[in-house]
């Protein structure tokens, strides 16, 4: 294969990364139509405005939003090269993203603790849905991270490995938008 | 027991049949043997695995689509020939051969059969099948993922036809609507195999979107922009915008309707907090696309076959792709008439009902380009031009019958009569099956080297028209006598049995159209000989598909043909000088059995979750992940074949 032909290659890839994270906005749109329709059926439930910490979940935010952060960081290391710093970098980004997996996980813990599970009522089931949805994404995100810091360190920065980081980097900010969302519609709007 | 944890609900009892059930049960499983005896017999089973199975090349791929879709097709039409007979002969004190929850089942299959499985089975057959040549590429955007998507769709398919043997299939009817959908009023596997069939097929779907839009988008050769593009490329480059924007709303709908059956959620459930009706209005905001995603290609069928056999370029392309986009927008804005009787208010009617008016107009805009196209054209009647005009008058009735019922005063009265379900099978037979056939048997030659035989093919046209008609015409005046769908039993007093039995009489007649077609293919077969294709272009072609031989090399072409006018092909042959071909190295993917294990975990994942085997799912994800991981890791799947065999290929083709 020539050069152009690969880099030609690569593009259609990247592209084709791209339709696919508009199938997943298309996803989350349904997940966040669902929600905003059983909102207000708390079945006699706690409404979100009783079950939310605000500065909890900002400390969440604040955690993704650094890790998208670093992630860009990692790539224009990655384009220079420097195969050291984009393993730091990944490794600081993959840890806040364990952070931000841990605090979600914990905050579902203590509503399922208190009774307040997804079995409780249809707004539960819309708000553990819509944002566990957003969890599995980030699980993934974490797992192919960690494939991807493996094949880093085996087989260096080669074009394929970039290519592929290319569509990991898009996909962690992809679900760093997301969360905005959520962060948004789900916690500020359901805390007031 | 501990064993018997180990199985979730599954156990014995799952066995448990009625007559009529064992007697599919035993037909299916003789003919699976059958098939299994014959290729151990011929010493076939490592040409079919290393030929077909592992195969990545679209050609193959799209063969095997068809090939599923054609057996689930005859299980489709069996279906419905039971739910025929039953209605033809449950009237008073008789009560039929079919239990009523036998019969719930079976409508249910019916319907979920012949749309995810039937239909969408022939359409990505069709689009695996022509898509690359027609826009005169190698291969499309991500054969992987194609083969991928393939192997997801069978795997949905088994999971269906596993629910015949093992357990029972959901009788919630095709679109599974809560709150009968839900845990306390089908407790038993049959909505959950619906779920897990259809998930899993689904998400092939959106998989093979995904790459065929960007197939169309980036694959086509230098000269093509996209104005020059056939037309069947252009619809289905609209149906993959409409897979890619609906299929995602099915997974999730799909996801909800489990998470509130598995784990107890209460998205749809009629309490707790639940809402029903907005399962209702989800799974229509997919399902309506949905059935343009199936007609959008036959239209484009349709405009290749029209053209062809006119011998005239296509009257008024700009126009059909501005109707494709204008169908492909509304599509999405029209899925309240499916129930008008919701209670939203009469202007949120009126509105998706005017949407729903508005529709008739790009695909009136179509009907009239095709006869335009015909006007004053040398026109050959071979079998895809009778197709096209059968599909011209029933289309045209069973539209102006949507127009009818888009009006929402009228739509109450016709709503869930047969009415209804005799509109939209005139779409869909009518629209999609004749528009696949018509490209079935226009296109049979370029994939498998020789023509069909017309005068047999002929004979299954008049059968399928003539039954269709007598099948359907009496549901319209049924369901306008009051007659609602899903009846397992009626009245004598009714007066209906007359039409139900001359209904009867159609499915029998399209049967026999089915029957020519079976003996269609065995004849054309055997007379192969008598009607090869040498020439690549058997029909006066005018499009890129015909300008490589007959059946295409894997490579599909050895030099890439110079594009510089819509019917790239028609200028090609009536260039007095063509260049000299000059053979280089092709780089091809390689053969891999990886989809086929992606696609039995996931399988195996549906099944167990099914049953509520939660151990055996999660063995079933995990090695599902870490087979996508394993292959994504992993670099060179890729072959070369040399120049000099290539002109070898090429020069036994006779065509170099």
């Amino acid at each position: 294969m020539s050069q152009t032909e690969a880099i030609e290659k690569d593009s259609t890839s990247i592209f084709g990364f791209w339709v696919y994270l508009m199938t997943d906005v298309v996803l989350f749109a349904s997940l966040f139509a669902t929600f905003a329709v059983l909102r207000n059926n708390t079945y006699g439930g706690p409404p979100g405005r009783e079950l939310f910490s605000l500065p909890y979940v900002l400390t969440e935010t604040l955690l993704l939003l650094t890790s998208s952060f670093t992630c860009g960081l990692a790539m224009l290391a990655a384009r220079r090269g420097d195969k050291r710093t984009v393993l730091v970098l990944f490794g600081i980004t993959f840890l806040l993203g364990v952070a931000f997996l841990g605090m979600e996980l914990t905050e579902f813990h203590h509503l399922a603790a208190e009774g307040n599970s997804w079995r409780r009522s249809g707004f539960l089931s819309s708000f553990f849905t819509l944002v566990g949805t957003h969890g599995l994404h980030i699980t993934v995100g974490l797992l192919w991270m960690g494939v991807m810091m493996v094949r880093i360190v085996r087989a260096g920065l080669g074009r394929a490995t970039l290519r592929r980081l290319t569509m990991l980097s898009l996909f962690w900010h992809f679900l760093d938008i997301i969360w905005i969302f959520i962060f948004t519609i789900v916690y500020l709007l359901g805390a007031t | 027991m501990v064993f018997a944890e180990l199985l979730g609900r599954l156990n014995a009892s799952a066995l448990h049949h009625g007559g009529v059930e064992m007697v599919g049960i035993a037909s299916m499983g003789l003919a699976g043997l059958a098939a299994f005896g014959y290729l151990t017999y011929k010493r076939r089973w490592k040409w079919l695995y290393r030929e077909w199975l592992t195969s990545v090349d679209p050609k193959k791929i799209g063969v095997m689509y068809i090939v599923v879709a054609a057996l689930m097709g005859l299980r489709g039409v069996t279906d419905a020939a039971m739910l025929r007979a039953q209605q033809a002969t449950s009237v008073g004190a008789s009560h039929g051969f079919l239990s009523s929850d036998h019969f719930q089942q079976i409508f249910s299959a019916h319907g979920t059969i012949m749309i995810f499985f039937l239909a969408m089975g022939l359409m990505f057959g069709l689009i695996n099948l022509i898509v690359p040549l027609q826009i005169g590429a190698r291969d499309v955007a991500f054969p992987f993922l194609n083969a991928t998507s393939f192997w997801l769709f069978t795997a949905g398919m088994m999971l269906l036809n596993t629910s015949l043997a093992i357990g029972d299939f959901s009788a919630a009817g095709w679109l599974a609507y809560p709150p009968l959908s839900e845990l306390a009023y089908s407790p038993g596997v049959g909505v959950d195999y619906w779920i897990w069939a259809l998930q899993i097929a689904g998400i092939g779907s959106l998989l093979a979107g995904i790459n065929f839009l960007v197939t169309i988008l980036r694959l086509r050769r230098p000269g093509m922009s996209l104005m020059k593009m056939p037309l069947f490329c252009w619809s289905v480059l609209g149906t993959m915008t409409l897979v890619i924007f609906a299929f995602p709303i099915l997974t999730v709908t799909l996801t909800l309707l489990a998470l509130d059956r598995t784990l107890g959620m209460h998205f749809f459930t009629s309490g707790a907090g639940g809402n029903p009706m907005m399962y209702v209005n989800l799974i229509w905001a997919w399902g309506h696309p949905e059935v343009y995603i199936l007609i959008l290609p036959a239209f484009g069928v349709f405009s290749e076959v029209v053209s062809t056999f006119s011998q005239k370029k296509l009257f008024g392309y700009k126009s059909m792709v501005w109707a494709i986009w204008a169908i492909v927008l509304l599509s999405f804005l029209v899925w309240l008439h499916h129930f008008f009787t919701m209670g939203a208010g009469a202007d949120v009617n009126a509105f998706f009902g005017v949407m729903t008016m508005v529709i008739a107009v790009p695909t009136g805009v179509k009907v009239f380009n095709w006869l335009f196209t015909m006007y004053r054209g040398r026109i050959r009647f071979t079998t895809p031009m009778m197709w096209f005009l059968g599909f011209v008058v029933t289309f045209t009735v069973g539209g102006m019958a949507g127009v009818l019922m888009a009006v929402p005063p009228a739509d109450f009265q016709l709503h869930n009569s047969l009415f209804l379900v005799a509109h939209f099978h005139t779409m869909i037979i009518g629209g999609v099956v004749f528009g696949y056939f018509a490209g079935l048997v226009y296109w049979f030659p370029k994939i498998f080297g020789f023509k069909l035989n017309e005068r047999l093919g002929t004979y299954a046209f008049w059968c399928w028209l003539v039954g269709f008609l007598t099948a359907f015409v009496p549901l319209y005046i049924l369901g306008l006598m009051g007659a609602t769908r899903r009846l397992d039993h009626y009245d004598a007093s009714m007066g209906w049995q007359g039409l139900f039995i001359v209904a009867g009489v159609g499915v029998a007649i399209i049967l026999a159209g089915i029957g020519f077609q079976v003996l269609q293919i065995i004849v054309s077969i055997r007379q192969r000989h008598k009607n090869m294709d040498t020439s690549g272009d058997p029909w006066n072609g005018r499009t890129l598909e015909w300008a490589t031989s007959s059946p295409a090399a894997p490579y599909n072409f050895a030099t890439m043909p110079a594009v510089t006018t819509r019917d790239a092909f028609w200028t090609i042959k009536h260039d007095k000088n063509p260049p000299k071909p000059h053979y280089t190295d092709i780089e091809m993917p390689s053969n891999t059995a990886v989809p086929i294990f992606i696609a039995a975990f996931a399988f195996l994942t549906g099944f167990s979750i099914v049953w509520h085997i939660y151990w055996l799912a999660l063995v079933g994800l995990l090695s599902f992940v870490t087979l996508i991981i394993v292959r994504t890791t992993s670099d060179g799947n890729e072959y070369v074949i040399p120049a000099a065999q290539v002109r070898e290929i090429e020069e036994s083709r006779g065509r170099s």
